[in-house]
């Protein structure tokens, strides 16, 4: 049913602040310390303090208790919390749930931690067949089913339908790699060929070990404040224009694998900050796998539903000067993959982006709009999809 | 239906039977495929639970269902971790059941690299057993 009396939240929040952690393996720290270290590098970046936050938003790679554990243990007092946690898609959805909690005047100043050490702390990514109670467990755990074997369905499915080749989703890759080039952190800074992706390994097939993200530790962090907070800082700051989120499930056992959950965060996103997929200038993608790029640009309207393939074939991926520059911190595929959750470092790139602050060659001119999406969960089974629409200072 | 399966290598564990699942895993034990369908809509529901996803109905019934399926999307897994490590390659699908639902399983009795194993293969239902008895659906080639 539609809702009724609302005004939807463009422009009712900024995101004054954003850090991203320099370091790829990080062993000499605990989870809650490199949430600290993020936390206090995007408060800094804002020009704010701890004792300026006033609203805190974690996911499941916060330690302990969440809000509980890390309010006590930065000493926070808060007037609200989220602890939304649908994997890899948590952040953006925070970042709209924040804009939406200072819109109602619940909150002024909302700091969003993401953390982890999957690669120095031996923590695999898994899927909910892990989680102990989870309704679906016998009827998934009992067949192997990696997380490159979800996603390896999905394309499978996808290159039955639409034609779709390895050589189309490796392109994603090199985009992505090339990217990385620039960037002095990547984890993966060195740039590769189509011919590299597809003579890698197979993980599961039609998915090559190039088509998968790295696995990382590290973190990043965000500052969400209202309009007046953000009129007060000395920092640029980028415009919240629209939010969408959905989940994406199995229907009851029938579920299609062409297609992700932006099929319906993407249009509600572009409905709230009343633009359209020709406007935007710069989009962060959720890349766990070269699959999830193609499906998602399909589902947010860049390109028609299985055309996603011939779109990212000629460099249309490519910064500064491609049509639709994407991930140009090299993403997941190449720079960082902290926590086994893409979601924190898409916003942070699409800040970086908008303030015209990323890595010299990969600046797209004149960045006036720009979408960050996440995907949590996997392609195959359940997945939260969330989509952000961000502007410049006075989109 | 087949209910013995081609000699495959796949690792098995017992599976968590509760007071919503126990009427398939009761089946399953006797080598049938038992599927729940809402008495309310008639959907045939996966996975099983007391629930219908489509009209919201508790009222939940089983039946007996063919076995016989096609593959919908497959992957063959050459690297993976632990036991299913050791297990690679193997064959990862969802099946498309005669009755409707998707439903993930694994292809045994096929080689990982054989040209039949393509979407929309006809297959049928094998059950692997585990230690205590139970069984775990897989399907092979018809």
């Amino acid at each position: 049913m539609p809702a009724t009396g609302h005004t939807g939240i463009r422009g009712a929040a900024h995101i004054a602040g954003a850090y991203e952690h320099p370091r790829r393996e990080i062993p000499d720290r605990t989870v809650a310390q490199i949430h600290t270290e993020v936390a206090a590098g995007a408060l800094a970046d804002a020009g704010l303090q701890f004792s300026d936050v006033d609203a805190y938003f974690c996911a499941g790679d916060a330690p302990g208790f969440g809000p509980l554990s890390m309010a006590d243990y930065w000493g926070l007092e808060l007037r609200w919390f989220d602890t939304t946690e649908v994997g890899g898609s948590s952040y953006l959805a925070h970042v709209g749930h924040a804009a939406a909690a200072v819109a109602a005047g619940k909150c002024q100043v909302a700091l969003v931690t993401l953390a982890g050490r999957p690669r120095t702390g031996g923590r695999r990514p898994g899927g909910s067949g892990r989680i102990p109670d989870a309704p679906e467990i016998g009827f998934e755990n009992q067949f192997g089913l990696s997380i490159p074997a979800n996603y390896a369905l999905a394309a499978r499915r996808h290159m039955y339908e639409f034609g779709t080749t390895s050589a189309q989703l490796a392109e994603i890759k090199v985009a992505a790699s090339i990217h990385a080039s620039h960037n002095p952190h990547a984890f993966l800074p060195r740039e590769v060929t189509v011919e590299e992706v597809l003579e890698s390994p197979m993980v599961a097939d039609p998915l090559h070990r190039l088509d998968c993200c790295v696995i990382t530790d590290g973190g990043g962090a965000v500052v969400v404040v209202s309009p007046e907070v953000a009129a007060d800082l000395d920092r640029t700051t980028v415009k919240v224009l629209g939010h969408g989120e959905a989940p994406k499930h199995t229907t009851g056992g029938r579920p299609d694998l062409t297609f992700t959950g932006a099929r319906w965060s993407g249009p509600a996103a572009f409905a709230e900050a009343g633009v359209t997929p020709e406007d935007i200038d710069y989009v962060s993608i959720y890349d766990s796998f070269t699959i999830t790029v193609l499906e998602t640009l399909e589902d947010l309207g860049f390109c028609p539903k299985g055309e996603g393939g011939r779109f990212v074939s000629d460099g249309a991926l490519v910064a500064p000067h491609g049509r639709l520059p994407f991930n140009t911190d090299g993403g997941g595929l190449c720079n960082n993959h902290p926590a086994n959750r893409g979601g924190m470092t898409k916003i942070i790139e699409a800040v970086r982006q908008l303030r015209g602050e990323a890595n010299p060659g990969t600046q797209v001119p004149d960045c006036r709009l720009a979408l960050a999406h996440g995907t949590g969960g996997a392609l195959a089974t359940r997945m939260g999809s969330a989509t952000l629409i961000l502007g410049q200072e006075d989109a | 239906m087949t209910t013995t399966p081609p000699d495959n290598h796949l690792p098995v564990t017992e599976p968590p039977v509760n007071s919503e699942t126990a009427p398939y895993w009761e089946a399953a034990a006797e080598g049938r495929l038992a599927l729940p369908r809402c008495e309310q809509c008639g959907y045939v529901i996966w996975y099983p639970r007391q629930f219908c996803p489509e009209c919201s109905s508790t009222e939940i019934g089983w039946f007996d269902a063919s076995g016989r399926g096609t593959v919908y999307s497959f992957t063959v897994t050459r690297k993976s971790w632990g036991e299913w490590g050791q297990a690679a390659p193997f064959v990862i699908a969802y099946v498309e059941l005669a009755e409707g639902p998707r439903v993930l399983t694994n292809i045994v009795g096929v080689d990982p690299d054989d040209e039949r194993l393509t979407i929309g293969m006809e297959v049928t239902a094998v059950w692997d057993r585990t230690p205590e008895g139970q069984g775990i659906l897989r399907f092979t080639p018809l």
